[in-house]
């Protein structure tokens, strides 16, 4: 289990430096999903596999989808288009797909080993869950708070101005 | 069950977060900021986890889990004023947001 802590880590670190060395967006965005997939087998690792699944499923699927949406509304990848007519720069899908097969070749071998995080130190769902709606139950209440204000602050702020401008002061 | 030691987990968190800092004071397009933002809430919650694993407690899940939801809805209101700064500067360089500067109208 230590190899596949330390190529994921080694994976999530290389992924989030092309995330800032990209010119493009799009292309920082799909590196920016191999480094959260590869956060998520790092947790899996350390016995946690409810925070796993929830990297998964929040951060690589809703958040992502998000920021997709928002370069393709924004139009950022103009340039990028650009770029990719004249270079043609075939390469430039190698280094995702490298760290997406470690990833790969990782989860293969866990599973077909049958190696898991299991025994004494996995902290599962429900412990998480028990823990979560009676210790700290004041803060799953905050955090609806939270997120319906960021609700009505999105809708807010994505309103057209001009339609409504009277309505805003 | 893994023997990771400790500290190796939470300097990788403390790389990642670094990365993610860099690219916050390096990258002058928004959405990269926001994307570097995110990294860094990521690396936030691999300590969150590595501690909680470290003592064999839901603690740390449970706190990554608020993070998760601190960055849900840092996302929704960023990429929200993000659109709204686009639509005024015709661009989201963040180099063009200098209002507070000038003469405003607004």
């Amino acid at each position: 289990m230590n190899v596949v802590f330390y190529v994921s880590g080694a994976v999530a670190v290389i992924a989030a430096l092309m995330v800032v060395t990209r010119a493009s967006a799009m292309h920082a965005l799909v590196n920016l999903i191999v480094s959260f997939l590869a956060i998520a087998c790092v947790f899996w690792t350390m016995g946690a596999p409810f925070a796993a699944a929830l990297q998964i499923l929040v951060y690589a699927g809703a958040i992502m989808v998000l920021f997709v949406f928002a370069v393709m509304i924004l139009n950022i990848g103009r340039e990028e288009e650009s770029m990719q007519h004249e270079g043609r720069n075939r390469l430039i899908w190698l280094v995702p797909a490298v760290l997406t097969a470690a990833l790969l070749v990782e989860f293969v071998v866990a599973v077909s080993t049958g190696q898991g995080p299991t025994g004494r130190g996995v902290v599962g769902p429900e412990a998480v869950g028990r823990s979560l709606f009676t210790t700290y139950a004041i803060g799953v209440e905050i955090a609806s708070v939270l997120l319906l204000a960021g609700l009505v602050a999105a809708f807010h702020y994505g309103l057209v101005p001009g339609r409504r401008e009277g309505r805003n002061e | 069950m893994s023997n990771v030691p400790a500290n190796h987990t939470l300097i990788l968190a403390a790389v990642l977060f670094l990365i993610g800092t860099v690219g916050v004071l390096a990258r002058r397009n928004l959405v990269f900021v926001l994307m570097s933002i995110e990294i860094m809430l990521s690396a936030a919650g691999l300590a969150f986890v590595a501690a909680g694993s470290k003592w064999h407690q839901p603690d740390g899940q449970v706190a990554f889990i608020f993070i998760l939801v601190v960055a849900a809805a840092e996302v929704a209101i960023g990429l929200s004023l993000i659109f709204r700064i686009s639509r005024y500067f015709r661009g989201v360089d963040s180099d063009e947001l200098s209002l507070l500067g000038e003469e405003s109208e607004i």
